[in-house]
């Protein structure tokens, strides 16, 4: 049984014997949104099949910002904390910002979500390998920054486990899987304003406004 | 005859102001400059005041602080200003507003040679990559400059920095 080598703590990054697949697996937790989450998409192929799992309103895709995923979900998850929020990173893209899992530690928002997706190369720059296929285990990473409930998802009832009990956890949760070498099947429209007042629009956010007049230079 | 160096009240004053216009979402990296607004900032409980590892990940949470629809400011010294260059693209490209309060280092009597690239390029940096600059210099113009900011920002989803010269902090005796 998977999920109790993961309560147990013992799953490791080899423990996911067989690699699943970014868009299959991205489908699958898509699938799961009943309660207007939001999901922010790292850089690459990461939002890319987010993309291409349905353009829900609340999906937000990164065209930049290598490593920012996670950063963004966590200002969204502390903006609207009745939210659960779902942050989708890559193991390139996590293992430039690793400081972030530690802030997210810190501040432990009740409704934030980190999926991790990690083929263990740059897969969209020619698969260059990436630190995780030679000793990085980001789970250990993250548990060591103070994020208890981190977890590999061994296969796919592993990860809908996982993924049930990050939803109902008053906690941030991480789940990382494994994943195959696949690039994703389509690109998202390269249309950065239009994505963010999209997203905007589908979480019910205020846009700009002017702030309260400041009495000393009042007109 | 003893001296002791009047109160700053300049610290509290871009507090009031982001009280004022509704600041909810405080990221920083800490710098002696901003100690005793990061401390005011602490102390209220209607502000979410996270602790960052780097700046750039203070430009993504506040970009998702207005995602979510709330608004927030940036608290860095100049220093920090070289880290989060590449990671205002998103900030550009995007349209979000980033209202950035940067304490300067390595313009008036620095005494560590290391602060004086960055901080003799903090400005003509941030402006390269688009972000409009203003500065305060003298204690009681700093409220209606951080406000006018403010203002700019919220209004116009443009990134906006306020660097609060050094001269402000006032110059740092090293040799007692």
């Amino acid at each position: 049984m998977t999920n109790s080598a993961n309560s147990a703590g013992r799953a490791t990054r080899e423990s996911n014997t067989r690699p699943l697949n970014r868009f299959e697996i991205t489908k699958r937790m898509v699938a799961k949104l009943t309660q207007g989450e939001a999901v922010i998409g790292g850089i690459g192929n990461t939002n890319f099949d987010l993309w291409c799992s349905g353009q829900r309103p609340e999906n937000f895709y990164m065209l930049g910002s290598m490593g920012l995923a996670i950063p963004i979900a966590l200002g969204v998850a502390l903006a609207q904390p009745s939210r659960k929020v779902i942050a989708l990173e890559g193991d390139g893209s996590l293992l430039m910002q690793l400081g972030c899992l530690s802030t997210v530690a810190i501040r432990a928002p009740r409704n934030l979500i980190i999926i991790v997706m990690d083929n263990g190369i740059y897969q969209i720059t020619g698969a260059q390998q990436t630190a995780t296929a030679a000793s990085v285990d980001l789970v250990a990473v993250a548990r060591a920054c103070g994020l208890a409930a981190s977890h590999w998802a061994a296969d796919e009832a592993d990860f809908d486990a996982l993924f049930d009990a990050a939803q109902e956890r008053a906690a941030p949760s991480l789940i990382a899987l494994r994943i195959d070498d696949q690039a994703a099947v389509g690109q998202t429209e390269r249309e950065p304003a239009r994505i963010r007042d999209q997203f905007m629009r589908g979480i019910g956010a205020k846009g700009n406004r002017p702030v309260t007049q400041s009495p000393s230079n009042k007109i | 005859m003893t001296t002791e160096a009047p109160a700053r009240t300049w610290p509290r004053d871009i507090y009031d102001v982001f009280k004022q216009v509704g600041i909810e979402q405080i990221a920083y990296v800490p710098d002696a400059g901003h100690a005793q607004l990061i401390r005011d900032c602490e102390a209220d409980n209607a502000m979410n005041v996270v602790s960052l590892t780097t700046e750039e990940e203070g430009v993504a949470m506040l970009a998702g602080g207005w995602l979510g629809g709330k608004r927030g400011a940036l608290l860095m010294q100049s220093s920090g200003v070289g880290n989060c260059i590449n990671m205002l693209s998103v900030v550009m490209e995007s349209r979000f507003p980033l209202l950035m309060i940067v304490t300067m280092r390595g313009e008036w009597g620095e005494f560590n040679p290391w602060q004086l690239p960055m901080g003799q390029s903090t400005g003509k940096v941030l402006e390269d990559i688009g972000v409009y600059v203003q500065r305060a210099e003298r204690p009681d113009e700093v409220r209606d400059v951080v406000h006018a900011a403010a203002q700019m920002t919220f209004s116009s989803n443009r990134p906006i920095a306020v660097l609060l010269g050094q001269r402000l902090i006032g110059f740092k005796d090293w040799s007692k």
